[in-house]
């Protein structure tokens, strides 16, 4: 246990939490703000992706929602994508 | 080259008008020719802060709609050498002007005028879009609150989208004692978080309400910290390095004894 935790505030201050709330707000924010955002994220994955595998690119789905970071209860902005795969191409070896 | 600034929030009551009679005063008595715009149709208020309420006659939805010359609209400011109102109506919708007729008023004044400052609505519909339009500058004011910031963020979103480059920020009703604390976002936080440029800081002021009921500019009382911040960022608009003033409580009783022994010089 850190014993200096309890001397600092740094952890529980109110303006921490704020600056928190602020930043995962602001993910959610600029993010929503484009309705072209996911869609131009999507397009740039499935190129990458080709270059690997074959994708089924009618059911893959892409949403920005929010995860726990490691062991602690926080939550952190995340990009989720689930990209259903058809197919591996042979990688060179 | 005269330069029209646009000040603006999203959210309400973090200190638009405040900033705009503020800094309008601070221009014109650098010697400059300032006209100050108030864009908020319906909800005017900038006549009350800088004290020139009863001598509105006509006002910025007369001159659009072609009822007044501009010249009759402008109210001259008698404390000041070169400072004028264009008060907004009280009265009609703010849909009663495009932002194509604020365009226009912009560049027409543009003729006569150093400054244009314009007293931005809260909000981001018809009277920001209003508010923007005729602009080339924008200066967004925040307070160190979380919904505040928020919305900060939110139009400088907006003013990316709608070609007005490099908004500058003033954040107002800083409380040094409570940042000290770890109870209020302090100036990098902000910074850092909305990744714009710093314009000014203003501290959290009783004057400023002395100075609202009176109908007398902040920036006219040397006595005022407020005022100061408003005399440093109008300096700053007309191109000067001016360092951040020093907002920490002074001769609070804790800060003597600190410099007593010795702590803090
Ligand atoms: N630095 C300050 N210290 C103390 N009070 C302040 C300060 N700045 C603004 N205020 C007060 O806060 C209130 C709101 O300020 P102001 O009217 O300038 O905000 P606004 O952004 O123009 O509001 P609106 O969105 O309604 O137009 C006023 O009562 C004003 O006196
Ligand atoms: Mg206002």
């Amino acid at each position: 246990m850190d014993i200096f935790k309890i001397f600092t505030r740094e952890d529980s201050s109110s303006k921490e939490v704020a600056k928190e709330r602020l930043r995962l707000l602001l993910v959610h924010d600029r993010a929503n703000v484009s309705p072209h955002f996911l869609e131009m994220i999507k397009e740039e994955l499935i190129q990458v992706f080709s270059d690997y595998m074959e994708i089924e690119e009618e059911g893959m789905e892409i949403e920005l929602t929010r995860t726990k970071l490691g062991k602690s209860d926080a939550l952190v902005p995340a990009l989720i994508a689930n990209i259903p795969i058809k197919r591996m191409k042979h990688l060179p070896k | 080259m005269s330069k029209v600034i646009v000040v603006t929030s999203g959210k309400g009551g973090v200190g638009k008008t405040t900033t705009v009679a503020n800094i309008g005063t601070g221009l014109a008595l650098l010697n400059k020719k300032v006209v100050l715009l108030d864009a908020d149709i319906g909800l005017r208020n900038l006549d009350v802060v800088m004290g020139l309420e009863n001598r509105i006659v006509y006002d910025l939805v007369d001159v659009v709609e072609g009822i007044c010359k501009l010249r009759q609209a402008l109210i001259r400011d008698k404390r000041f050498e070169e400072l004028y109102l264009l008060p907004a109506a009280q009265t009609k919708e703010k849909t009663a002007v495009t932002p194509e007729q604020m365009k226009e008023l912009c560049d027409k004044l543009k003729q006569d005028f150093d400054y244009i400052l314009i007293d931005c609505p809260a909000g981001i519909e018809h009277g920001f879009k209003n508010a923007v339009a005729g602009a080339d500058n924008a200066i967004i004011v925040t307070t160190p609150e979380v919904a505040a910031v928020r919305d900060a963020d939110r139009i400088i979103g907006l003013l990316e989208a709608s070609e007005l480059p490099g908004p500058k920020l003033v954040i107002n009703r800083l409380r040094s004692d409570m940042v000290k604390k770890g109870d209020m976002m302090d100036i990098e936080d902000m910074i850092e978080i909305l990744a714009i440029e710093l314009l000014g800081v203003v501290p959290e002021d009783e004057k400023i309400v002395i100075s609202t009921n009176k109908g007398e500019p902040a920036i006219s009382d040397p006595a005022s910290k407020a005022g100061q911040a408003f005399r440093n960022i109008s300096r700053r608009i007309e191109g000067e390095d001016v360092p951040l003033m020093n907002l920490e409580v002074e001769n609070s009783f804790m800060e003597r004894l600190k410099i007593f022994f010795g702590l803090k010089r």
